[in-house]
């Protein structure tokens, strides 16, 4: 399905086309990595709503990205169960590790390294979220061996023995 | 109560599929419900059950129900709250991940005692797993026909669409998710008109927590009778309390509503972690106030906890041991509240910054005689002064910090540093 076809099924499920406007987002994000302004203009045009609906959403939302995000998107929650759990010492981790602050991207364009709020996870803190896929009880080890494979999964190595070399800023 | 009834799917392998679910005697509610009951009866049953929303709030689900005005020739909306947000709190997760037609039959009930033909499910965009899930009991169910048009033979017609949150806390304040559901951002409305009149679409709605809705079809099963008979009569039924932090074993636990904090905490979440003693606990996730050690013997149901000074809330159980600084739990929780505020009420937008702010410098131990005085005055200047509950949650907890710890706050002050660290 073209991403026309998907917003239009989305907007099928409501009596109002702007209650599209967040499928909408969503389906186009999902498309184009993240919403630059002619993305958004495009999702107006398409649901045939005003822009200034679609930009008050893209700019509301935390799950929306006005601006490119990596490959692989490092959410690590640091609400107090993760705090609790040792989320603070992670987050150092990553920085030395990745030599990124939060907020920032990996000069390959690999990952960015977010924190974020409660995941709903709590069961299984600290927990980090990379695209879909929840990663809990984690700590340091864990930590590199997760960033390890996404490193292989990338093909920016080989082998998981390549991906265990230094990583920039170590 | 050793027989778990809402979590007595999640831990098999298959406890999504219908199968799973049809062969415990799943969907045999909705059976009843249409085939025994007129709507009104299991509004009516709900009543007497003295069901209580598990969202936060714990108003009578039966009465809500019983809001929507009748004859009315407006189009009615169940919407299902799975926005779950309250840091410490993940029962809904794991219901619609592991169990999601428990609460597909509970909204199949729910709408058909409201007079409702559609119902929103408003998940939180994070939860893919949850979302794909439900997508695909949604299909099995359409399948099957206990959803679609004439719902098993009868003249019931009721689809369920899934809307994925995008990462606000606010849209769990119900009206706020109405406006989300709208397609504008998720700022709370004034009430009245309460949703029951005037929610979706200016429409009449029902707004339940996932959990709330996954006890209805045990209700209609079981009857209210039984339902009553599990923790206080006036606040009762089956519970998930969510247990995290520094506890031995945190997890999901199914209870009888009413059981001691101490109870839930030693017997059954492993108690704290080796070496370590409790200090303090947040009994129903941040926005209730956190509650010492030495108040720990308290039940776990709306009337106890309101009694105790704190609330039920989400039962998102949150253990804090003595190697914890209660200021920095204190200021991570109110950075918290103020990254989440909409921005609609200036109480709450400047308040909080101004609380953070001042917050900080006593954890960075910049902080200065006169600080503690401002946040009391902060908390009673957002307390009671915006349009929903999410300013109202942040007062209460930074005020029962300041109650409870104020040693520590003064310690940091005098010390000019943090004490652990």
């Amino acid at each position: 399905m073209t991403m026309r076809e998907k917003i239009e099924e989305a907007a099928a499920r409501y009596p109002d086309r702007r209650s599209a406007i967040m499928p909408a987002l969503l389906i186009a994000q999902e498309e184009h990595g993240h919403l630059p302004g002619p993305v958004l203009e495009e999702v107006a045009e398409i649901l045939g709503v005003e822009r200034i609906w679609v930009f008050e959403l893209a700019t509301f939302y935390t799950l929306f990205h006005t601006e490119p995000v990596g490959r692989f998107h490092l959410q690590l929650c640091d609400n107090v169960s993760c705090m609790l759990c040792g989320s603070e010492d992670l987050l150092k981790h990553l920085e030395t590790t990745l030599g990124i602050g939060k907020g920032e991207t990996t000069a390959d364009g690999l990952f960015t390294l977010s924190t974020v709020e409660c995941l709903g996870a709590c069961e299984m803190a600290p927990v980090m979220q990379v695209g879909d896929d929840y990663h809990g009880n984690l700590d340091v080890a864990r930590l590199d061996a997760l960033l390890q494979g996404l490193r292989v999964a990338a093909g920016r190595v080989t082998s998981v023995e390549h991906a265990s070399a230094p990583a920039p800023g170590e | 109560m050793s027989e778990p009834v809402l979590l007595r799917n999640v831990d098999a392998a298959d406890g999504h599929l219908l199968s799973t679910y049809e062969a415990d005697g799943g969907y045999q509610a909705l059976r009843k419900a249409l085939g025994e009951h007129t709507p009104d009866e299991v509004i009516d049953l709900v009543k007497q059950s003295n069901l209580r929303g598990r969202g936060g709030a714990g108003f009578p689900t039966g009465m809500k129900w019983s809001f929507v005005p009748k004859g009315t020739d407006r189009p009615k909306y169940l919407c299902c709250n799975a926005d779950e947000g309250e840091p410490g709190t993940f029962k809904d997760r794991i219901i619609m991940e592991r169990d999601p037609h428990q609460l597909i039959e509970g909204l199949a009930v729910s709408a058909y005692a409201i007079g409702a033909e559609t119902a929103y499910v408003y998940v939180r965009g994070e939860y893919v797993t949850a979302i794909r899930r439900l997508q695909q009991a949604i299909a099995e169910a359409h399948a099957k026909g206990y959803l679609g048009r004439g719902v098993l033979g009868s003249d019931f017609n009721f689809s369920v669409h899934i809307h994925c949150g995008a990462g606000a806390y606010i849209c769990g304040e119900e009206t706020a998710m109405l406006e989300s559901l709208e397609g504008k951002r998720a700022q709370p409305r004034l009430k009245p008109p309460f949703p029951a009149v005037a929610g979706l679409y200016a429409s009449p709605t029902v707004i339940n927590n996932v959990e709330t809705l996954a006890c209805v079809p045990h209700i209609v099963t079981r009857g209210p009778a039984w339902f009553r008979g599990i923790g206080p009569d006036k606040s009762p039924g089956p519970k998930l309390y969510c247990v995290s932090g520094q506890v031995r074993k945190p997890g999901l636990y199914e209870l009888p509503m009413g059981i001691l904090l101490r109870e839930l905490i030693e017997d059954h979440a492993g108690g704290p972690l080796p070496g370590r003693r409790i200090k303090a606990v947040i009994p129903g996730g941040v926005s209730a106030p956190v509650i010492p050690e030495s108040g720990l013997d308290v039940g776990m149901d709306f009337d106890s906890l309101a009694a105790a000074g704190s609330m039920l809330g989400s039962a998102g159980v949150i253990v804090i041991d003595d190697t914890a600084c209660m200021v920095k739990v204190a200021t991570r929780i109110i950075e918290f509240f103020h990254h989440e505020s909409c921005g609609k009420c200036t109480p709450c937008r400047e308040g909080l910054n101004w609380a953070v702010k001042v917050l900080r410098r006593i954890e960075a131990g910049e902080g200065a005689p006169g600080d503690l005085e401002q946040l009391d005055r902060l908390c009673k200047g957002i307390f009671g002064n915006t349009f929903c509950a999410l300013g109202d949650g942040a007062a209460m907890g930074l005020r029962a910090a300041l109650k409870h710890f104020r040693d520590e706050f003064v310690a940091h002050i005098e010390a000019r540093r943090c004490p652990y660290h």
